[in-house]
């Protein structure tokens, strides 16, 4: 496994798209972050440039390169100063359509795949409910058959992006729970468009990341055809399994990536500013914590590529790609909360950004997936410790 | 016609040139690479010949060490069709320079050759208007708009107090201006299809001209520190000091 340096075509990628990135400053994200508006034109650069069907295949408008090269991606985005907000923007194009290229059927993949990656079709991505959580087996969204096709009535919470998606991949109950030899079987997947007459979004207040919102959905009656069922019925919640492990290796790049921009921004002003008569990145109470923050990112980085590596080897990657997710989330954060720390008063001023970075960077920590279940994960599935739960 | 497109490696514009401390040159150790951004826009001008139809085939032709394949892979992924590396692990000087791109393009022969008017490295502005004297081409330097009419370039150059517009006969040699147009990003489909593009590896014995250094550089140091300024408390006092330091009579 090579990691640093990159291959040719990833370093050639990561400079691309830092030079896309560099056109959005400081202030434009700022401004996002007030405003709440989602960043377009960022989103059609990082569309025009090829970026959303990087992990898709050549036959669909794709690159047919694999998670090292979406993470390496998501890395520069988020690094660049775009934070999730810039990530996020993009992230659910990325691989959100995978069980539709994985389980789909090649009319489905032929009418779906291509829009996604020219950015023409924005999806979303409704899975959590707020009576489930985690617990996506005990979710309340029913899809009923109605003649040839499903009605499909219930509730969504965190939704990414559903005020701007025209399209929807949805997870509902198909048989009831008490008919199913498991929990977690009777659950079917459905790719169908954003009828607003029969879905609700409505934006969640948050802390961070304004600009990329994120919704309660109230979903009445939903008509979809039989041609929107993504997967055999029955079979959501393996098909959705299936794409957990990406998700969280992008998540955790996406984190890395905003650590390390914190960071060089707290080792730039550490530098600079002087009280005291010098530098206070001379004081080692300052400087230590942006060292061992760089420990922590660096450490970080590697396991997001040895997961990625692993994804794309199509070997099992479960325990890399959650320890990743985990670490990545945590030293991402550390950083942030460094950064704001070594700003001290200025740390606190929008001005200096890192307060931003701070409160993007617990996204990851609680997003897509507690760290308690990652920990639960570890401890079952790796050192073979009873379930707790 | 065939458009030939000279572009350098140089150090990359966001970096801050550090001297070496015993004063021979710039610390170019670990130091990030670019295509200079004047002969990236020189490449951007070609491509968009090309999509014109004014333009049928471009060739980037760099001189230097073999990573200078990463900055011709840049100008194939904007849209080059090939590229020819002249591999060179010596400071050429331009004479030098020019006389390698003169051998270059006439195994080339091709009907226009766009060049940055400059590399930000060693700033000498100076490559293209040697390259017109060896060859015998007219020039058209500082070009901000091109403007192909048969067998002319209309070429308008900025220059003091207005803009300048040359007829040139083709072949020419066209220097580019930072206002002839916005270079693209190169989208990562083209990075890719540019991997697969031919890069012809020639050394520069190939050429058979004559390379010997004919300046010599005494020595490199950093530009002085800007002393800080005074603040004075009214017009007269700027006045009075401007006059003191001789600056006003």
């Amino acid at each position: 496994m090579r990691i640093e340096p990159f291959n040719e075509i990833v370093t050639a990628f990561r400079e691309q798209i830092g030079r896309i990135c560099a056109q959005y400053d400081d202030s434009f994200w700022l401004e996002t972050d007030e405003s709440g508006v989602f960043p377009e034109r960022f989103v059609a650069d990082i569309a025009k440039a090829g970026v959303l069907g990087v992990a898709m295949p050549e036959i669909y408008g794709g690159l047919g390169l694999g998670l090292v090269e979406a993470a390496a991606i998501m890395q520069t985005i988020s690094g660049s100063g775009a934070g999730f907000s810039g990530a996020s923007a993009v992230h659910l194009n990325i691989f959100g359509p995978k069980p539709i290229e994985k389980f789909g059927t090649e009319a489905q993949r032929q009418a779906f795949l291509p829009p996604l990656i020219a950015g023409t079709d924005k999806m979303c991505f409704a899975v959590t409910e707020p009576n489930s959580g985690l617990d996506t087996a005990s979710i309340e969204t029913r899809a009923e058959r109605d003649g040839a096709g499903w009605v499909i009535s219930g509730r969504k919470i965190w939704t990414t992006g559903a005020q701007r998606a025209n399209r929807i991949l949805l997870i509902a109950r198909t048989t009831p729970r008490d008919q199913c030899r498991k929990p977690t079987q009777g659950l079917t997947l459905f790719y169908a468009d954003m009828n607003r007459a029969a879905i609700d979004a409505k934006p969640i207040p948050k802390m961070g990341r304004k600009a990329v919102e994120c919704n309660t959905l109230f979903i009445d009656g939903l008509r979809v055809s039989d041609e929107s069922r993504i997967g055999a019925e029955g079979e959501g919640f393996r098909i959705l399994l299936s794409g957990l492990n990406p998700e969280r290796v992008l998540f955790a790049a996406e984190a890395v990536g905003l650590g390390q921009v914190a960071l060089a921004r707290a080792a730039r002003y550490a530098g600079e500013r002087v009280v005291f008569g010098r530098p206070i990145g001379m004081n080692q109470g300052v400087a230590h914590p942006l060292a061992r923050a760089w420990a922590e990112l660096s450490a970080a980085e590697l396991l997001v590529y040895k997961a990625a590596s692993l994804f794309d080897a199509n070997a099992e990657c479960g325990a890399e790609a959650n320890a990743a997710k985990y670490f990545g989330a945590e030293a991402g954060f550390r950083a942030c909360e460094a950064a704001v720390l070594a700003h001290g008063g200025m740390g606190y001023a929008k001005e200096y950004q890192v307060e931003r970075y701070m409160r993007e960077a617990m996204i990851a920590r609680i997003a897509p997936v507690s760290r308690e279940m990652i920990l639960n994960y570890i401890a079952e599935r790796v050192l073979g410790l009873p379930k707790s739960y | 016609m065939k458009v030939l497109v000279p572009v350098k490696r140089v150090i990359d514009y966001n970096v801050k040139a550090r001297v070496k401390s015993d004063e021979t040159g710039v610390d170019l150790a670990n130091v990030k690479m670019s295509i200079n951004p004047f002969c990236e826009i020189a490449v951007e001008e070609a491509v968009r010949m090309k999509e014109k139809g004014l333009a049928s085939e471009i060739v980037a032709v760099s001189i230097g060490p073999a990573q200078a394949q990463e900055t011709l892979r840049n100008a194939l992924a904007m849209g080059a069709d090939r590229g020819i590396l002249i591999e060179s692990d010596m400071d050429l000087e331009p004479l030098a320079v020019a006389k390698l791109l003169k051998a270059a393009i006439l195994a080339e022969s091709p009907g226009l050759v766009i060049m940055g008017k400059q590399a930000i490295d060693g700033d000498n502005n100076a490559v293209g208007q040697m390259l017109s004297a060896l060859l015998g081409w007219p020039q058209a330097t500082f070009a901000s708009r091109i403007e192909v009419q048969g067998e002319r370039a209309m070429v308008t150059r900025e220059v003091d107090g207005g803009l300048q517009t040359l007829s040139v006969p083709m072949p020419a040699i066209i220097t580019a201006d930072l206002r002839l147009n916005e270079p693209r990003y190169a989208s990562l489909p083209n990075i890719m299809k540019a991997r697969k593009k031919p890069i012809d590896m020639k050394k520069t014995a190939d050429y058979g001209v004559d390379l010997a250094p004919r300046l010599k550089v005494l020595k490199v140091t950093e530009p002085p520190g800007r002393k800080a300024g005074i603040k004075v408390e009214s017009v007269e006092a700027l006045v009075q000091q401007l006059k003191t330091a001789g600056v006003i009579g």
